[in-house]
């Protein structure tokens, strides 16, 4: 669905460089002329926000990885060396680690966005498979990063986190031992995460590009769910959808700069501004808060094994939902009952967040398995029996008709 | 717009479940009261005569036992921090004895410059903990690596309320938070009960008392003073460009609020014809 390309450059040398690699057209027709549907509200303009982010974190990352030293007995000093004598060092790293948050909180807004407006269905399956292992890579690359800092709860983190691959029946500590190089967290782990740390986010570029060639294919989604019939139903991407996307960035750029400025240590925990230390475990171990819920759903669960391969479904399901969900009507605004037990999942999704946070004892544990069994019904159970049960409303002819109907 | 809204009520709605199902579980550590700090909010600057005033009570008191060893002399004299000139700094530089080595290699020891680190009062961790039974921890980050839960709704409030000084209101309750050990407390040998401590069992003695201090600035040298002076030169020692960067936050902020008015009302004028 790409824009027809009327582009025709006016200068000799464009036009000569035009005839041996059309990049010029491929620019043109992929973000000036590419028709947008007109009716997208302000939650489309995240995809914009996370390339933004994207760009963000490796840059501050770049220059942040020219100042750090992956070793266990320097990592610590390194980073607070950024943070006191490199010029500005305090804002690289105060923009990288809120940075990482701030990718999370657009990625699920993102996420959500895709599951209430069904932008994960035909002919988008692969769009939407593409973006849970853009997904999965962001979780890998923001937890090693976590790691590289090397205070108390960098140390533990991993040590749980790769811990984990323990509960691999039979070869379960040999992976562990693999993992870690070594026989406990230590220097070769330390190492491998910041080689792997710089890596993934290139990997991440990568999939993104495939992820933006595989959106301009089928095309944008839009509130209506239903797909641009004619001209009127879209608009060009530049000026319109550009000029939204930019606005909203600069609203999200100010969210971003409050907590880099004012409360840079909000979303991070103090135990990790102690150096790591393998003789003292921290009174409670908590990851950061965009891995909380699935650190939920693993403690949900009292066998070890089951609590992994949950945490690791519940993920993993996101891929299968384009066939989960058998309903024709795209967006949720024509689903009355999807809806509600789409707020629903979005609650069981903040509880457990909250929950992950607690310790597993008492109603904590209770609520956990709670929402830990919404969560997977609302995949397993209720998206493919809404579609034959759910009666939809009626769907409008057309996404003008739709605009022009809301302002009658 | 109508989402963004169900978003947000879906989050409150969520928290408020979550706290009505919940009782409160009691709190293992008691929340400190909470200070006036000069740094606190958007415009927060150190104050410099609290600032010298701290880094007196650490030098004389806290330095005794504990390492600093991130920072150096020459910080005291950097924008931002205690504001002293660099002469001063100098000289309490050269107060200090530096291990070093000689033209020839062999180990000695010579007066402290602006470039050198503090140095430790202990050769490492383990000479410290046979004399303490614990190693007293280093004071570079402290203030940060320090705090209290907050609990919900508490800490909700505090993203706009911009409250950061957890590690400082904890670090000044605790330096006054030394009391008799309730009946029936069983307080291990060499052990001492601070009310603010997580566990209350602390090893650290009372380490301040009134009038231990002599302030040249006609300041009170009371307990209260010295717990809240030497709590805000830790904060510094611990985040030394806070002042800048609430001053570059500012500017950044409203350079992002007039750029997202212009760009609104440039979206305004694109879209009016599509």
């Amino acid at each position: 669905m790409s824009g027809h390309s009327t582009y025709q450059p006016q200068n000799k040398f464009l036009q000569w460089f035009e005839k041996r690699l059309p990049l010029g057209g491929l620019i043109h027709s992929s973000f000036v002329v590419y028709p947008v549907p007109r009716n997208l509200n302000y939650l489309w303009t995240f995809g914009g926000i996370l390339a933004f982010m994207l760009g963000v974190q490796i840059i501050t990352g770049i220059v942040l990885a020219m100042h750090y030293t992956p070793h266990v007995d320097l990592a610590f000093k390194s980073v607070e060396g950024i943070m006191r004598d490199v010029n500005f060092g305090w804002l690289l790293r105060y923009l990288h680690a809120n940075g990482a948050s701030m990718f999370f909180l657009a990625v699920y807004i993102h996420m959500f966005r895709g599951i209430y407006y069904g932008s994960y269905k035909e002919p988008r399956e692969v769009l939407w498979i593409l973006g849970v292992i853009i997904y999965l890579l962001m979780m890998a690359t923001g937890f090693m990063g976590y790691v590289l800092v090397w205070g108390q709860m960098s140390f533990w983190a991993a040590t749980v986190i790769t811990n984990l691959f323990s509960a691999i029946p039979g070869v379960g500590d040999a992976i562990v031992t693999w993992l870690w190089g070594g026989f406990a967290v230590g220097n070769p782990t330390l190492n491998r995460f910041y080689s792997l740390h710089y890596l993934l986010p290139f990997v991440i570029a990568g999939v993104v590009v495939l992820h933006i060639w595989a959106l301009h294919v089928a095309g944008q989604n839009n509130p209506t769910g239903i797909e641009p019939k004619s001209d009127k139903d879209t608009v060009r991407f530049t000026p319109e959808a550009t000029v939204k996307d930019v606005f909203f960035l600069a609203v999200f750029c100010i969210v971003y700069a409050w907590f880099v400025f004012y409360i840079p240590n909000f979303l991070g925990h103090a135990d990790n501004y102690i150096p790591a230390n393998p003789a003292v475990t921290p009174a409670e171990i908590v990851p950061e808060w965009y891995y909380l819920p699935f650190y939920a759903i693993l403690r949900s669960i009292p066998d070890k094994l089951m609590g992994v391969i949950a945490l690791f479904a519940s993920i993993v399901v996101l891929a299968f939902i384009p066939w989960l969900d058998t309903s024709r009507v795209r967006s949720a605004r024509y689903r009355p009952l999807f809806k509600q037990f789409f707020w629903l999942w979005v609650i069981a999704c903040i509880g457990l967040g909250w929950l992950g946070s607690k310790q597993p004892e008492g109603i904590y544990v209770i609520m956990s398995r709670i929402f830990t069994v919404y969560y997977f019904a609302f995949f397993l159970i209720v998206m493919p029996l809404l579609g034959i049960f759910e009666k939809t409303k009626p769907l409008p002819n057309s996404i003008s008709e739709s605009v022009l109907g809301a302002k009658a | 717009m109508s989402v963004l809204k169900r978003t947000v009520f879906a989050f409150t709605l969520a928290g408020a479940v979550v706290a009505l199902v919940l009782p409160a579980t009691a709190e293992e550590q008691v929340p400190p009261p909470r200070l006036k700090w000069s740094f606190a909010g958007p415009l927060g600057r150190y104050d410099q005569g609290q600032l010298q005033r701290g880094f007196k009570v650490y030098k004389e008191v806290c330095a005794v036992c504990h390492s600093m060893s991130m920072l150096s002399f020459r910080n005291l004299a950097e924008p931002g921090g205690p504001g002293f000139s660099e002469a001063q700094a100098a000289a309490v530089a050269s107060d200090a004895k530096i291990q070093d080595l000689d033209d020839k290699g062999a180990p000695t020891e010579r007066p402290g410059r602006l470039a050198d680190y503090f140095p430790s009062p202990f050769p490492n961790e383990l000479a410290a903990a046979a004399v303490h039974g614990v190693a007293p921890p280093d004071m570079s980050t402290l203030a940060k690596a320090r705090t209290y839960q907050r609990g919900f709704p508490w800490f909700v409030f505090d993203v706009f309320t911009q409250y950061q000084e957890q590690g400082p209101d904890y670090i000044a309750a605790l330096l006054k938070g030394y009391e008799k050990a309730p009946q029936g407390f069983q307080l291990p040998p060499n052990g001492h009960y601070n009310r603010y401590f997580p566990g209350h069992n602390i090893a650290m003695p009372p380490p301040l008392q009134d009038g231990q201090v002599t302030y040249d600035d006609g300041a009170p040298q009371t307990l209260d003073q010295y717990s809240q002076d030497v709590s805000a030169f830790l904060m510094w020692a611990a985040e030394p460009h806070l002042v800048q960067r609430k001053r570059i936050g500012l500017q950044v902020m409203i350079f992002l609020i007039v750029l997202a008015g212009l760009l609104y009302f440039t979206k305004k004028k694109v879209w009016h014809n599509a």
